[in-house]
């Protein structure tokens, strides 16, 4: 077996064992830590497919991860006041189901990933980081200055929302359902970057004129992963309002695009558990740095710029070497 | 006559000051090799991309197949059956050799929207760029990555690779650079075997291999076409010597 395969075996279980020593020790504080590093983990994957197999250096993935969690913190928020949504000729409500507000962080997310990948893959390179960082700014702002759902104070959910045959407010419930989402999703991204479309994305990043010379179209190709890595963003959106039952302008700001990729740029660009390996490295660090120092971020600035200089290939690069082809 | 499967005609174009395409015009007949032939700064790269795409003439038509591709994407002149190999290797050069060769075999099926099935289990795509490879001999190589191959053999791969598209016309630029006495000699015997399956046209440096290859010879000076014709005739026209041949160099 090939010694990545083993450390992502290693890394998908950690967390499942973590998040069971934890409930075994009853510290509900540590589940919901590792929960955490779960829905951060499934937000980077999401940006790991534009950023790693399509080359698609995205600073502006925060825009999704806040329609996620402002889908799910709208809809609620309706719910818990017994207001409708829209009430004119069409009258819709809000819901506390999970699944519906998946649903609609899902494809709200994929749409605007639509419209803003339509526009800014026309560019490339630094224009595309400061288009996608341009838009992901403009959500901020946004979100800061409706009143309606809060403003800069954010919305308070009072109540996670449910899911059939759970009790969501478990934590350790709460964790197996992020897990089983970051499972399927692991394993979808696993299958898609050898998929012919992962091919074809994968050698439009390496080579945009080899990939047109065979008569295929890189932009095109790209706006899918784009609207793809978006979803799979906004979905953890979702999933991070719920945990936190706390919606707030700061899911849109650059930081949080920032440390998207910093978890990325931790775990190894392209590697499928690089972005697993990164937020759980990232969550552990704030965890146990953040007591130290009011500065912890320091520190791990000090290891994301030791990573960068002396391990390209990030922590699966070192401890498993360079990529190999696949198949 | 027949009918020209490639026909451009009085293209132009111009960057600043510098005229690189001064109204060329040349056609590529079924079955021919039709060697570009021409000194350093000619313009035959800049010809060779309004061709196959990414430079658009200024003026003039090229016609592909009795369409109108001048307005076409690489891409769209691509899937109309425009095979094309670059002067320098434009390859995926983290994939591995079998890997370009599928994607190859993608281009030409299609069939890039899929999202779960691996793609190097596709027996057909896989078959077809096996194929490719054990024609230009690199099938020993499948597995290698790309980024490992000698110089020459990336050659082979893109003529591979250009090969998997099964196009009706072929547009090389320079595919026996790098590959030795040798290699250059084993890919003039192919090309002169797949000018059956569909015609070429050959920018090349290698005079030998363009003086064997081809049916006809155009010669590139300054953007313009100073001379058309078979090898010998190539070789007696005196404007030919004078510009490009060198006098003193022709026997």
């Amino acid at each position: 077996m090939r010694r990545e395969t083993i450390l992502n075996a290693v890394l998908y279980l950690a967390m499942p064992v973590a998040a069971a020593l934890a409930f075994a020790m009853d510290e509900p504080f540590l589940i919901t830590l590792i929960t955490r590093a779960a829905i951060f983990a499934l937000a980077a994957v999401g940006l790991n497919l534009a950023l790693g197999l399509g080359g698609l250096v995205s600073l502006g993935h925060a825009a999704f991860f806040g329609i996620g969690g402002y889908a799910m913190g709208i809809l609620a928020h309706h719910a818990q006041t017994y207001s409708p949504m829209i009430d004119s000729w069409i009258v819709i409500e809000g819901t506390k189901s999970m699944p519906v507000i998946w649903l609609v962080a899902i494809v709200t997310s994929a749409l605007t990933a639509l419209a803003i990948g339509a526009l800014s893959l026309r560019t490339s390179g630094v224009y595309f980081i400061m288009i996608t960082l341009a838009f992901g700014q403009m959500f901020y702002y946004f979100a800061i200055s409706w009143p309606a759902y809060g403003g800069e104070d954010g919305l308070s959910i009072y109540v996670r929302n449910s899911f059939p045959g759970l009790n969501t407010l478990d934590p350790m419930q709460f964790f197996v359902l992020v897990f089983v989402i970051l499972s399927a999703v692991l394993w979808w991204m696993g299958r898609l970057a050898r998929a012919p479309f992962g091919l074809a994305l994968s050698a439009a990043r390496q080579n945009a004129e080899r990939v047109e010379t065979v008569g295929l179209g890189p932009f095109r190709l790209r706006l899918v992963a784009f609207v793809i890595s978006g979803a799979v963003t906004g979905l953890a959106g979702a999933l991070f309002a719920d945990l936190n039952r706390f919606v707030s302008p700061t899911m849109f700001s650059w930081q949080m695009s920032g440390e998207f990729i910093v978890f990325i740029v931790l775990g190894g660009v392209g590697r499928l558990f690089g972005p697993v390996a990164g937020a759980m490295l990232f969550v552990l660090l704030e965890y146990l740095l953040s007591p130290l120092s009011e500065f912890w971020l320091i520190y791990v600035g000090a290891i994301l710029l030791v990573v960068v200089l002396f391990a390209r290939g990030g922590l699966i690069g070192s401890l498993a070497g360079r990529e190999v082809a696949h198949d | 006559m027949t009918e020209p499967l490639l026909h451009i005609d009085g293209l132009y174009k111009a960057f600043g000051a510098l005229q690189a395409t001064d109204g060329v015009t040349l056609t590529l007949l079924p079955g021919e090799i039709h060697a570009l032939i021409g000194p350093n700064g000619a313009g035959k790269s800049t010809l060779i991309k309004q061709i196959a795409g990414g430079v658009t003439p200024d003026a003039g038509r090229v016609w592909f197949k009795g369409q109108d591709v001048t307005a076409l994407s690489t891409q769209a002149r691509a899937q109309a059956g425009l095979g094309r190999t670059f002067q320098i290797s434009s390859l995926a050069m983290e994939a591995t050799v079998l890997q370009n060769a599928v994607l190859g075999a993608l281009g030409r099926a299609g069939s890039v929207w899929r999202f779960l099935r691996p793609v190097m289990r596709d027996a057909a795509l896989v078959a077809q760029a096996q194929a490719a490879l054990e024609r230009v001999g690199l099938a020993d190589h499948a597995a290698t990555r790309t980024a490992e191959l000698s110089h020459g053999q990336r050659r082979l791969l893109e003529v591979a690779v250009a090969l998997t598209l099964k196009p009706h016309a072929f547009v090389m630029d320079e595919p026996m650079a790098g590959l030795g006495a040798s290699g250059s000699k084993r890919m003039t015997t192919f090309l002169d075997g797949l000018r059956r399956e569909a015609p070429i046209l050959l920018v090349e440096h290698d005079m030998d291999a363009v003086f064997a290859l081809a049916d006809r010879i155009s010669v590139l000076v300054y953007g313009k076409i100073i001379a058309t014709g078979t090898a010998d005739e190539i070789r007696a026209d005196p404007l030919v010597r004078t510009a490009y041949l060198g006098e003193e160099d022709v026997a």
